[in-house]
C-alpha cells in the first residue's frame, strides 16, 4: 500500500556543494560521509610553517614516501563520518555492556578452570598497553597524514583502541582487581615475554612516516596480533577449555578487527593500486614489520599455545599474507 | 588461591585513573624525547605529569554512548528541518548571510581545530592531557562535520556558500580566522593549548560560538540552533580542559607565569580580531538581533572574563593589557567593520545592505556614544546614493594588517575620526599593523609573521588568478579574474542583498509556502 503525503515541493539550486560535485563528476546528492570527508582538510595558502616541523607545511603529503595524486582516493567501505561512527560503537557498547553484567551476575569469572584464567591474567591484560600504545600511534596517523579521508579514521582508530585497552583493564578488574593489573604491567616492563612486542611498540612510536606507521600499527601488528589472540586462542583455545566466558569479554574486540580489516585492506589496496613504486614500498613495509610482528608475538602466544605455538602463529601468518595479496601488495 | 580474595570496590576516580594514565609506562626502548620531541623548545617546565587533574571523566564506552544519542537526535531534527523547507522560517532572507559567513568562516577551524587536538594528543607525555586532547580532536571533527551537514540545506537554495572550502583557503577576509588557527597549530603544543584550548574555548567562545548559535535560534534557523544546543555539552568539556591547562601549567613551575602570560595576552587579542567578524554579525546581519555586540563583550569578557582573571590573579596572571584598547573600540568596531564589507560586497561571499529606519534607531539605542555621531550619516548618505542608482563598490584593495590580517580600517584608541597605522622596520621590508597590540605580536616572533600570506599582496603579484590568465591583455578585469579564483560567482554571490537572486527565490518560495496562488 502507498498512501501520498503532500509537501510543498521547491526545486532547488544544486544539490550539493561543489566540489564534492566535481569529485562526483556531477551534480548529484552526496552521502553524509562524502559532505563531512571531501576535501575537509584545508589544501592551500597556509600562512606559517610549523615552529615544530619547519620542513613541512601544516599538512603535508611529503610526510610519508607513498605518493598519491589524490588522497581522496581513498574510501572508509564503512563510510564512518563522526556520526556513523558513535552509532556504530554505541551499538557494540550494549552488546559488550551487557556480556560483562551477564558475566558478573552469574559470577561466571570464578568459575573459570584455573589454567584459563591464569592464562587471561597473563596473556590478555598486558596487552590494555598494547592497545594503549596504538592509541599513541593512531593519533599521530590522524595528525600527520594527508588529507582527511586517510587521517579522520586515525582518530576512530585511536579512540576504539583506548576502548579495547579500557575492556582489557575491566577484564583484570573483574578476574582479579588492580593488583593483576599492576602484576600485568610489571610483565609487560620486565617479563621477557613481552619485551619483543614493547620494543616494537615504542619503535612504532618514533616513526615519522605516517603510511610507514598505519602499516606497522595497523595492517602489521594488529593484522596478527587480533586473530591470533581473539580467534585462534579465545574463541578456540579458550573455549575448548571451558573459557567461553572469556569470549563474552572480548566480543567487542573480536567484532571490531572483523570490521576494522575491512578499512585497512581498502587503504593498502588503494595505495598500492596507484603506482608500481607505491606497491613495492607497501610490499618492503609489510613484510619488514610482519616478520618482526610475528617474532616478537611468539613468546606471547606461547602462554596459551604451548607447543603447538609455531604452527598456529604461522597459520595465522599464511592467512595475513593470503589478506594482503589479495589487497594487491605482492609478498 | 587468590581468586577468593574479595576485590577492592575503586572510586570513580581511581577507577578513571586505571582506565588511562594506568595504561602508560615508561619507555626504555626509545629515549622520551624521541618519542615526546616538542616538549621543551618552548621553554615551559613540567616537573610531574601526575598532578594533573583530570577535568572530566569519561571512559570511551560511555562516550560512545552519551555522543551517539546525541548524534541520533540531532541528525533526526536536520532531516526533519530538510524534509518541511525549515530554510523558509527564518525570520528574513539576509539572515542566511550569517549562515554563508559561519560555514566558510567558522566550520573550517574547527577541522583545524580536530588535527590540532590529534597532534597535542599524541605529544604531551602526560597521560592525563593526551586522553583528554584526543577526545577533543574527536569532538572536533563532529562538530566540524554536523556544521556542514547542516549547512547543506541551506547551500541546496541559496548562493555563497557552494564551495566554501575553496574560498576559505582564498577569499581576503577569510585569511583572517584562516590565519588565526594555522597561527595557533604551527605554534608548540603548550602554546597550542593556550590559544585554542584556554583563550578560544575559554575565554572568547561565548562571543563566538554563542552568539551565532543565539543568532539562530532567535531568527528561526532550527538547522544551526541544533547543531548548536547539540555541541554545548562537549564545548562544556573543552571549557574546563582549557581551565585545568592553564593551572597545570602555571602550578608546574614558576618560570613558566611569564611565557604564559605573553600567550594569553597575544591569543586575546589575536581571538578579539577575529571576532570583528562576529560583532559586525551581531549588530548588522541578524534580522533579530540577540543583544549588540558591546552588551556581548561587556558581560562576556568585562563581567565573566574579569572574574576569571581575579581567580587567576593567586598564579600571578593579570588581566592582558589589549582589554584597555578593547574597551575603547567596543563604541566602534562593528560599524567600521560592516562599511568596509559594504565598500567590498563585490569581492565577498555573502550580501551587505544597509540598515533600514528601525534597524538604525537599533543602533542609535545600542550606541549612544558613536552611533549617530560618526557612522549614522555615512551611512544615510550611502543610503541615498544607492536609491539614486550611485552605489559604489570598492574596487582599490585596502591594505592588511601583517599580523591579524583585518584591512587597516580601525581608528586610533581614543580617536575614531584617525586611522591608526603602524609599522616595522625589518630585513629591509616595511610590515604594517592596524594596531600596537598585532606590531608587538609581530616583532616577537618577526620570522613567522613574515611568512603570513596576505591576501591583497598576492592578488598584486599575481598569484590570484585561474592559470593562465594573462594579466597583460587590453581591458584585463582584476576583481573579475579574482572572483573566478575564489570560485565565486558574480551577480549571484556577491554584491547587495536587495536584486539579489537569495532574495527574490526566498520571496517567491516563501509565497508558495504560504499562500495559494
Amino acid at each position: 500500500m502507498h498512501i501520498d503525503l503532500r509537501t510543498v515541493t521547491i526545486k532547488p539550486l544544486r544539490h550539493t556543494f561543489d566540489n564534492i560535485a566535481r569529485r562526483l563528476g556531477a551534480d548529484k546528492p552526496a552521502t553524509r560521509y562524502q559532505e563531512g570527508t571531501l576535501d575537509m582538510q584545508q589544501t592551500v595558502n597556509f600562512h606559517y610553517r610549523p615552529t615544530w616541523d619547519p620542513d613541512h607545511e601544516i599538512y603535508d603529503a611529503s610526510r610519508t614516501a607513498i605518493k598519491m595524486a589524490d588522497w581522496y582516493a581513498f574510501k572508509d567501505p564503512r563510510q564512518f563520518y563522526y556520526g556513523a561512527y558513535t552509532m556504530a560503537r554505541a551499538k557494540q557498547q550494549d552488546t559488550a555492556e551487557a556480556n560483562f553484567d551477564f558475566v558478573e551476575n552469574r559470577g561466571l569469572a570464578e568459575t573459570l578452570p584455573a589454567d584459563v584464567r591464569a592464562t587471561v591474567l597473563e596473556l590478555l591484560v598486558p596487552l590494555r598497553h598494547v592497545a594503549w600504545g596504538s592509541n599513541m600511534n593512531n593519533a599521530s596517523i590522524c595528525a600527520y597524514s594527508y588529507g582527511t579521508a586517510f587521517s579522520q579514521p586515525g582518530i576512530y582508530q585511536a579512540m576504539d583502541q583506548l576502548g579495547i585497552a579500557q575492556y582489557l583493564t575491566r577484564v583484570g578488574l573483574l578476574l582479579g582487581g588492580v593488583d593483576v593489573l599492576d602484576e600485568a604491567k610489571d610483565s609487560w616492563m620486565t617479563a621477557d615475554t613481552w619485551q619483543g612486542l614493547r620494543r616494537y611498540v615504542e619503535d612504532c612510536m618514533v616513526l615519522k612516516d605516517p603510511v610507514e606507521l598505519f602499516v606497522a600499527q595497523n595492517v602489521a601488528l594488529d593484522g596478527l596480533l587480533y586473530p591470533l589472540v581473539y580467534e585462534t586462542i579465545v574463541d578456540d583455545v579458550l573455549s575448548a577449555k571451558g573459557g567461553t566466558p572469556v569470549a563474552m569479554l572480548t566480543q567487542f574486540m573480536t567484532d571490531w578487527f572483523a570490521e576494522t580489516k575491512r578499512w585497512t585492506d581498502a587503504t593498502m589496496k588503494t595505495a598500492a593500486a596507484e603506482s608500481a613504486e607505491n606497491k613495492e614500498i607497501l610490499a618492503k613495509w609489510v613484510s619488514q614489520w610482519r616478520d618482526r610482528a610475528a617474532a616478537t608475538l611468539l613468546p606471547v602466544a606461547r602462554i596459551a599455545l604451548n607447543e603447538r605455538t609455531d604452527e598456529l602463529v604461522a597459520e595465522v601468518v599464511q592467512q595475513f599474507n593470503a589478506r594482503l595479496v589479495k589487497a594487491g601488495v605482492p609478498l | 588461591m587468590d581468586m577468593q580474595v574479595a576485590k577492592k570496590k575503586l572510586g570513580l576516580k581511581e577507577r578513571y585513573a586505571v582506565m588511562t594514565r594506568g595504561l602508560d609506562w615508561v619507555p626504555s626502548y626509545q629515549k622520551m624525547e624521541d618519542i615526546y620531541p616538542y616538549m621543551t623548545y618552548e621553554g615551559i617546565k613540567i616537573h610531574d605529569w601526575d598532578k594533573w587533574e583530570d577535568p572530566f571523566r569519561l571512559t570511551m564506552d560511555a562516550y560512545w554512548k552519551y555522543q551517539s544519542e546525541k548524534e541520533r537526535k540531532l541528525y533526526a531534527v536536520l532531516d526533519a528541518f530538510n524534509q518541511n523547507n525549515g530554510h523558509l522560517n527564518v525570520t528574513d532572507a539576509r539572515y542566511i548571510n550569517t549562515v554563508k559567513l559561519f560555514v566558510s568562516g567558522i566550520s573550517p577551524l574547527e577541522y583545524v581545530a580536530h588535527r590540532g587536538f590529534a597532534h597535542a594528543g599524541r605529544q604531551f607525555p602526560g597521560p592525563g592531557p593526551r586522553v583528554a586532547c584526543l577526545m577533543q580532536s574527536l569532538d572536533e571533527i563532529r562538530h566540524a562535520q554536523t556544521q556542514v551537514h547542516a549547512v547543506a540545506n541551506y547551500n541546496k537554495y541559496y548562493n555563497g556558500m557552494h564551495d566554501f572550502h575553496h574560498a576559505h583557503d582564498r577569499v581576503w577576509f577569510l585569511s583572517v580566522p584562516k590565519s588565526f588557527f594555522d597561527d595557533a597549530i604551527t605554534a608548540g603544543p603548550f602554546e597550542f593549548m593556550v590559544s585554542i584550548g584556554f583563550s578560544f574555548e575559554y575565554v572568547l567562545t561565548n562571543l563566538l560560538f554563542v552568539p551565532f548559535v543565539s543568532g539562530a535560534a532567535y531568527n528561526g534557523d532550527m538547522g544551526t540552533m541544533t547543531f548548536g544546543f547539540s555541541a554545548q555539552s562537549d564545548e562544556a568539556r573543552h571549557m574546563t580542559l582549557g581551565l585545568e591547562v592553564i593551572k597545570f601549567i602555571l602550578e608546574q613551575d614558576p618560570d613558566n607565569l611569564p611565557i604564559v602570560q605573553r600567550w594569553i595576552d597575544k591569543w586575546t587579542w589575536r581571538g578579539y580580531r577575529v571576532l570583528t567578524l562576529v560583532a559586525m554579525m551581531m549588530d548588522y546581519m541578524l534580522p533579530k538581533r540577540t543583544m549588540s555586540w558591546k552588551e556581548a563583550w561587556e558581560i562576556y569578557f568585562e563581567e565573566n572574563g574579569g572574574a576569571l582573571f581575579k581567580d587567576l590573579a593567586r598564579y600571578g596572571i593579570t588581566m592582558p593589557k589589549c582589554a584597555e584598547q578593547i574597551a575603547l573600540e567596543k563604541d566602534h568596531l562593528s560599524h567600521q567593520a560592516w562599511s568596509t564589507f559594504y565598500n567590498y560586497a563585490a569581492a565577498a561571499n555573502f550580501h551587505t545592505w544597509m540598515p533600514d529606519e528601525d534597524e538604525m534607531a537599533w543602533l542609535s539605542a545600542k550606541y549612544p556614544n558613536s552611533y549617530d555621531k560618526y557612522y549614522r550619516p555615512r551611512m544615510e548618505y550611502w543610503r541615498e546614493q544607492a536609491a539614486k542608482g550611485n552605489r559604489f563598490y570598492n574596487k582599490t584593495l585596502p591594505m592588511l594588517c601583517q599580523t591579524c590580517q583585518v584591512p587597516m580600517i580601525f581608528t586610533e584608541p581614543g580617536d575614531p575620526t584617525k586611522t591608526c597605522y603602524r609599522e616595522v622596520d625589518y630585513k629591509d621590508s616595511k610590515y604594517h599593523f592596524c594596531s600596537d597590540h598585532c606590531k608587538a605580536i609581530f616583532e616577537h616572533e618577526p620570522e613567522k609573521y613574515v611568512q603570513s600570506w596576505l591576501p591583497v599582496h598576492q592578488i598584486y603579484q599575481g598569484n590570484c588568478f585561474p592559470e593562465g590568465t594573462d594579466p597583460t591583455v587590453e581591458g584585463f578585469d582584476p576583481l573579475a579574474a579574482v572572483l573566478k579564483y575564489y570560485h565565486l560567482e558574480s551577480g549571484r554571490d556577491n554584491l547587495d542583498f536587495e536584486g539579489s537572486e537569495d532574495q527574490k527565490n526566498f520571496d517567491e518560495w516563501r509565497g508558495m509556502a504560504t499562500k495559494n496562488v
